[in-house]
């Protein structure tokens, strides 16, 4: 074999890997689309390319209270990304501009709760939520999202704002603002882009999560709606409407994805800041 | 006393200011929740009243090492965890290495890749659950379409391949996460190496064997042992896919059993401290090779 032609071999031999990698990714998806297009009587045939049948989609917005589901989803995930971004931008400030005693200590202790297995807090945290009253209520969830979404938002934030100049900071010291000014003023405007960045991961976090959501809502009102899909039940245990699982799985999937593809390079700096840089 | 120490003291002061509604949100939600949850582990709570819980000492512990179910779920764990890091980690690295190359089609490439990261694990365990249908799933359909078998296995349901039907949806979600870190660290290695080795005309395989691997380790490491850590304390995927069949059952949902429909708090609590310290260890691990990773950089 020549080596243009052992060359050329190579990268048909790249390309299919490649086809190989992409269809391994995006089928499973693709799926859900397509079985969520069958209506009923056409689920259990395997057909590529059904014609467009939205009666799933109008199913489980009838069956149960997945609008409402979206809402508390919603409210869920945008409040613990505005409570964590507040509270994660002062502390990124102290931690990520200011020396002082045991702050090296104090973010590996951060980066550490970052790590916990949520089982591990979920009787203590039953406890807490119970004693509050919030028990069944979205509030519930928001709390108990901080042990996630803060330590995570803490540690990319100061990552970001370390990679910020001095200079900027010093300048406004010399004109003799005062912190809390520096942080609203100076560092804001300059993190909006790591400020969306963290937000949208914070944002995707509690979307998904699903152990706390599970144990802290009783009634299918409350639900969020990963729990909402995964708790979708038929007429008995043995007749699962898959056509509504997968109609549903695609409503809550496909904003993300638009969301993700749209913010591609700012998530893929954002899940790096957030794991491999020390 | 100098104005610049005086300046120094203030910003110190500020510092805590800042920090402090962070560190009370946090000590409520985790440090709070972690310390009950090991003090319940010492008792025989129950969830309808947690609040008659008596101290009964080591007892749950005592319990769990004699429970066959809770080595169960600890085998299914570390298996789990295994072999479903190693697989994202070669997988990851192949996807990295391509992702690597400039060659057109890799936007495409990183988009693909990026779609089962961004799909709630809940869902994803979903969509592989109905692909894995005994009757009607589209695995099977092609599996007897090429003669591989000739009827459905219900993957899902059988403990010989149920675990297995975990770790294919694990692959598939989070090998992406992977192949990004790795991306990442492959993309930071230094370019003299590469050109050193084309002018001696090294055989790109040795190369990376020899320069490229060598230098991603840390990288790799860090990546792993991020894995790791997540892998230790599934919950909803093996929850959605087979719910609390014990031949997959991992450590999180003993606990959670246990606690939840069991209402034994004092028991699940244990298995919960025991899952913590299990984590814990690796945390320590991580943390360690994060900061030696920290004391190179190049931050103040």
């Amino acid at each position: 074999m020549t080596r243009a032609n052992r060359r050329r071999l190579g990268r048909v031999g790249f390309y299919l890997l490649m086809a190989v990698i992409v269809f391994y990714a995006v089928f499973p998806f693709y799926w859900a689309i397509v079985s969520s297009f069958k209506p009923g009587s056409e689920m259990f045939r395997v057909d590529f390319l059904p014609p467009p049948n939205l009666d799933n989609y109008q199913a489980v917005f009838a069956e149960q209270p997945f609008g409402q589901n979206i809402l508390n989803s919603l409210i869920v995930a945008v409040s613990v990304v505005l409570l964590s971004l507040a509270l994660g931008l002062l502390a990124a400030f102290a931690l990520g501009r200011i020396r002082f005693r045991g702050r090296s200590l104090l973010l590996f202790t951060i980066l550490g709760v970052s790590m916990f297995p949520q089982v591990a807090v979920l009787s203590g945290m039953f406890e807490l939520v119970r004693s509050l009253g919030l028990y069944n209520r979205l509030p519930a969830l928001v709390l108990s999202y901080m042990i996630f979404t803060l330590p995570f938002t803490v540690w990319v934030l100061t990552t970001f704002i370390r990679a910020l100049p001095k200079e900027l900071e010093e300048a406004a010291i010399v004109d003799g603002a005062k912190p809390l000014t520096i942080v609203t003023k100076v560092f804001l405007p300059l993190l909006t882009p790591a400020l969306i960045t963290t937000g949208l991961l914070a944002f995707i976090a509690a979307w998904n999560e699903f152990l706390f959501a599970l144990t802290f809502t009783l009634s299918g009102e409350q639900r969020t709606v990963p729990v909402a899909i995964a708790l979708i039940s038929g007429a008995s245990a043995y007749e699962l409407p898959w056509g509504n699982i997968m109609a549903a799985s695609v409503i809550v999937t496909v904003p993300l994805i638009v969301l993700v593809l749209f913010f591609q390079r700012r998530i893929v700096s954002g899940l790096t800041a957030g794991a491999v840089k020390g | 006393m100098s104005t610049a120490s005086r300046l120094t003291r203030s910003r110190t002061r500020s510092a805590w200011a800042f920090l402090a509604p962070m560190l009370v949100v946090l000590a409520l939600v985790a440090a709070w929740p972690l310390a009950r949850t090991i003090w319940f582990s010492f008792t025989d709570a129950n969830l309808s009243d947690m609040s008659a819980a008596q101290f009964v000492g080591l007892a749950n512990f005592e319990y769990l090492l004699t429970d066959p179910d809770w080595w169960r779920s600890v085998w299914n764990t570390l298996f789990f965890t295994l072999v479903s890091v190693s697989l994202e980690t070669a997988l990851g690295l192949a996807i990295a290495l391509a992702l690597n190359m400039h060659m057109p089609g890799r936007g495409l490439l990183r988009t693909a890749v990026l779609i089962p990261w961004a799909i709630p694990t809940i869902v994803s365990a979903q969509m592989w659950a109905w692909m894995l249908n005994d009757v009607f799933g589209v695995i099977n359909e092609m599996l007897i379409l090429i003669g591989v078998i000739d009827q459905g296995i219900a993957w899902t349901a059988n403990p010989d391949t149920a675990i297995w039907a975990v770790i294919m949806v694990d692959v598939w979600k989070t090998t992406p996460f992977m192949a990004l870190l790795l991306l990442a660290g492959l993309q930071m290695l230094p370019s003299e190496c590469y050109e050193a080795a084309k002018i001696d005309g090294i055989h790109p395989v040795e190369v990376f064997w020899k320069v490229t691997l060598p230098l991603l380790m840390p990288a790799l490491l860090v990546a792993v042992i991020f894995r790791l850590l997540d892998a230790l304390r599934i919950f909803d995927a093996i929850y959605v896919l087979t719910g609390n069949n014990q031949a997959t059952m991992s450590m999180s949902i003993y606990a959670r059993q246990q606690l939840v429909d069991f209402q034994d708090v004092g028991f699940g609590s244990a298995a919960s401290t025991l899952l913590f310290l299990t984590i814990a260890v690796f945390t320590t691990v991580y943390l360690t090779l994060a900061r030696i990773g920290d004391s190179g950089g190049d931050h103040p």
